[in-house]
């Protein structure tokens, strides 16, 4: 304890500056997360065939730069607790099934949004025997967010703007 | 490497078996040598390789115009040998009972292709029910675009006995992680045993390469697996440019290595944090993930991309990195932030307490399995590329190989922790000799011919063969190191608790999508 006491004294404030950029996107996620979510907007991450390069991404807005929880937004294990599923990849044939059952479990209202260049057109790789493509070609799709994968920073931009185009 | 010291011997030893060797070739897929045997013998060849000692990596199938050829790739003290045959329509015998993770790959070959093995596990592993089992998306017409069916039917094994239950999980899992079924057999909170069934994120990669020029090539193999994409990238680009016999200039095999050591060390400061929150660590978490954060933002700063991706290329590298001079500060600034934190781990008891002697990986199971990388080196198989058989610029920085005995979660975290100190030290060596000149040569594309692409990606060893034909791309397998580790997994998790499945997986981190293709 002690140590750590220490430690702390020693070290004194190491607290970057905000960025004021993602601290300006927060703040309006945050204001419409309150005024239309009821303070939170649950997502459900589906990966429908991705190469997991958008997870990793994903996965990236939960470390502590973005924490995008404070902003009001958060991760949540079922479908059925979400109020938007985020899903990337092309759609493998696979897991076509899979996607149209998760879905179907979501409440309605729901927002689907696809994240990455291959959610939204099938980017590398395309339209095959094993894929479907773009996620529009399987379930409706409310709002696209492209990259390769897209950053931590285009992906919380682009959950806002799908919240924000969500008819109430 | 040995430079096949070894081979004779074992060429006498196939002779003193009968097993006539129809051809050898030292060029074929060089620096591999390749012997061509009957498919009559393909059991023999398996057989006696087991007996011999040899590692059992990879296998795919091909056709060109004098038919179908099955190749099989066998290591030993860093020499690779390669097997091959042409089965036209016979059927193989399978080497799943010398080599446990052969099954798998069989497996994908024959519904890919449609090569027959005999004693092979009979289950589709690939195919689910996008097309029907008589057709084979590599050979034959392609199947059409259509609905697809879930893939409800799959005979999974089912363990009897009073109070077995089975948890099935997935494809879709409660984490952001990627998709794959789940089996467990399970006695109140004891794992009997877990089957795992993948091919959910199967997106036709073999299929999409053909007819592709090299660059387009690179760009899917940075995407065959998205935290490996400089590794598959490299080995793809490693394999186009042996098939043309041209080799990059030194200052973009430099770069090729900062850039697949930064992946390594971004994926195990990730994979630390992940383990330790998977038992309830939540500090280790954020302070790991905050350093991956940093680590990944300098990635932006020096090529634009956050991941390395599309930064490989046939011939070298995309770009000059920025602000290369800032990475020795970095370093510096890693070591002493992961100076504290290792500290930390090693120092908390709870949470020794639950990784040491979780999921254990026998040394002789990890051996069978032939598993490479971190989950090899946890559980004494010490094999890593960059030591074994190096290839530019390793050769000059032959790098320390963890190895532990211990084959559990703590050890295979612990071969990560000093996986990232050995790439740390790499990379300030790798910066201080960077050469100078020109970042690529131009790539000419052979009309014919193809390469054997052997890169050490930091899940462990990744295999990338590629053929041209008619100036493009004919045939591309990309081999990743989770064929093997996700076997090792089934292993692993066997009489651990339910609630431990979690921590054990997240040790392995085995790539869905790298053996989806």
């Amino acid at each position: 304890m002690l140590r750590i006491l220490a430690r702390v004294a020693r070290t004194g404030n190491l607290a970057e500056p905000l960025e004021a950029d993602l601290e300006a996107l927060g703040a309006q996620m945050k204001t419409l997360a309150e005024r239309r979510f009821a303070g939170s907007l649950a997502l459900r991450a589906v990966d429908a065939g991705s190469c997991n390069g958008c997870e990793l991404e994903i996965h990236a807005l939960n470390n502590p730069y973005h924490d995008i929880e404070r902003f009001g937004v958060h991760f949540v294990a079922s479908p059925r607790h979400a109020d938007a599923l985020l899903v990337t990849g092309p759609v493998s044939r696979h897991m076509e099934a899979a996607l149209k059952r998760t879905w179907a479990a979501t409440p309605a209202p729901r927002l689907v949004i696809a994240a990455g260049d291959c959610a939204c057109t099938g980017g590398e790789f395309g339209v095959s025997y094993a894929s479907c493509g773009p996620v529009a070609g399987v379930i409706p799709v409310d709002a696209r967010i492209p990259g390769c994968p897209p950053t931590p920073k285009a992906l919380l931009a682009g959950i806002l703007a799908a919240a924000r185009g969500r008819r109430d | 490497m040995t430079n096949f010291a070894w081979l004779p011997a074992f060429k006498a030893h196939l002779e003193r078996e009968h097993l006539l060797i129809r051809g050898e070739s030292g060029t074929c897929l060089a620096p591999a040598r390749c012997l061509e045997i009957d498919p009559e013998d393909w059991a023999k060849g398996g057989a006696e390789a087991a007996r011999f000692g040899l590692r059992w990596a990879g296998l795919w199938a091909d056709r060109d115009a004098l038919g179908e050829r099955c190749t099989c790739v066998l290591e030993n003290a860093g020499d690779y040998l390669i097997l091959s045959t042409r089965p036209d329509g016979e059927a193989l015998a399978s080497h799943s009972p010398w080599y446990p993770a052969a099954g798998r790959l069989e497996r994908h070959a024959r519904d890919l292709f449609g090569l027959r093995f005999e004693g092979l596990d009979e289950r589709r592993w690939t195919r689910h029910q996008a097309w029907p089992e008589d057709r084979h998306p590599l050979v034959d017409a392609l199947p059409a675009p259509g609905e697809t069916p879930p893939d409800g039917d799959y005979p999974f094994a089912h363990i009897p006995g009073e109070g077995v239950y089975e948890i099935p999980v997935g494809p879709v899992h409660a984490g952001i992680i990627e998709p794959g079924h789940f089996r467990f057999n399970a006695v109140g909170e004891t794992i009997l045993g877990l089957e795992e069934r993948l091919g959910y994120v199967h997106k036709g990669i073999e299929h999409l390469a053909r007819g592709r020029d090299p660059a387009g090539l690179a760009r899917l193999a940075g995407r065959v697996s998205g935290d490996s994409t400089v590794a598959h990238a490299w080995a793809a680009c490693q394999a186009m440019e042996r098939a043309a016999g041209l080799t990059p200039p030194a200052r973009a095999v430099w770069l090729r290595a900062l850039f697949a050591e930064r992946e390594r060390v971004a994926n195990h400061l990730g994979d630390i944090g992940a383990i330790c929150n998977d038992v309830g660590f939540a500090f280790a978490q954020y302070q790991f993930q905050r350093l991956r954060e940093v680590w990944t933002r300098r990635n932006a700063d020096l090529c634009g991309h956050r991941l390395l991706m599309d930064q490989i290329v046939p011939g070298g590298v995309a770009c000059e990195p920025e602000a290369l001079a800032a990475l020795e500060y970095d370093h510096r600034h890693l070591r002493k932030a992961l100076a504290g934190l290792f500290d930390i781990l090693e120092d908390h008891p709870s949470l020794r307490d639950r990784l040491q002697g979780t999921g254990r990986l026998s040394p002789l199971t990890a051996a069978e399995l032939g598993v490479t990388g971190y989950v090899g080196k946890a559980s004494d198989q010490a094999f890593d590329l960059r030591r074994d058989d190096p290839y530019p610029p390793y050769d000059r920085y032959p790098p320390d190989v963890p190895r532990y005995q211990a084959g559990d979660v703590a050890a295979r975290m612990r071969v990560r922790m000093d996986e990232i100190g050995i790439s740390l030290d790499l990379m300030d060596r790798l910066l201080g000799d960077l050469p100078k000149g020109d970042l690529a040569v131009p790539f000419t594309t052979p009309e014919e011919g193809e390469g054997l692409g052997c890169i050490e990606g930091w899940r462990g060893e990744i295999l990338s063969h590629v053929r041209f034909a008619h100036g493009r791309v004919a045939r591309f397998f990309p081999r990743d190191p989770s064929w093997f580790t996700w076997p090792a997994l089934e292993h692993i998790v066997q009489d651990n608790i339910v609630p431990d499945f979690p921590v054990c997986n997240k040790s392995v981190n085995a790539s869905y999508s790298g053996v989806d293709l």
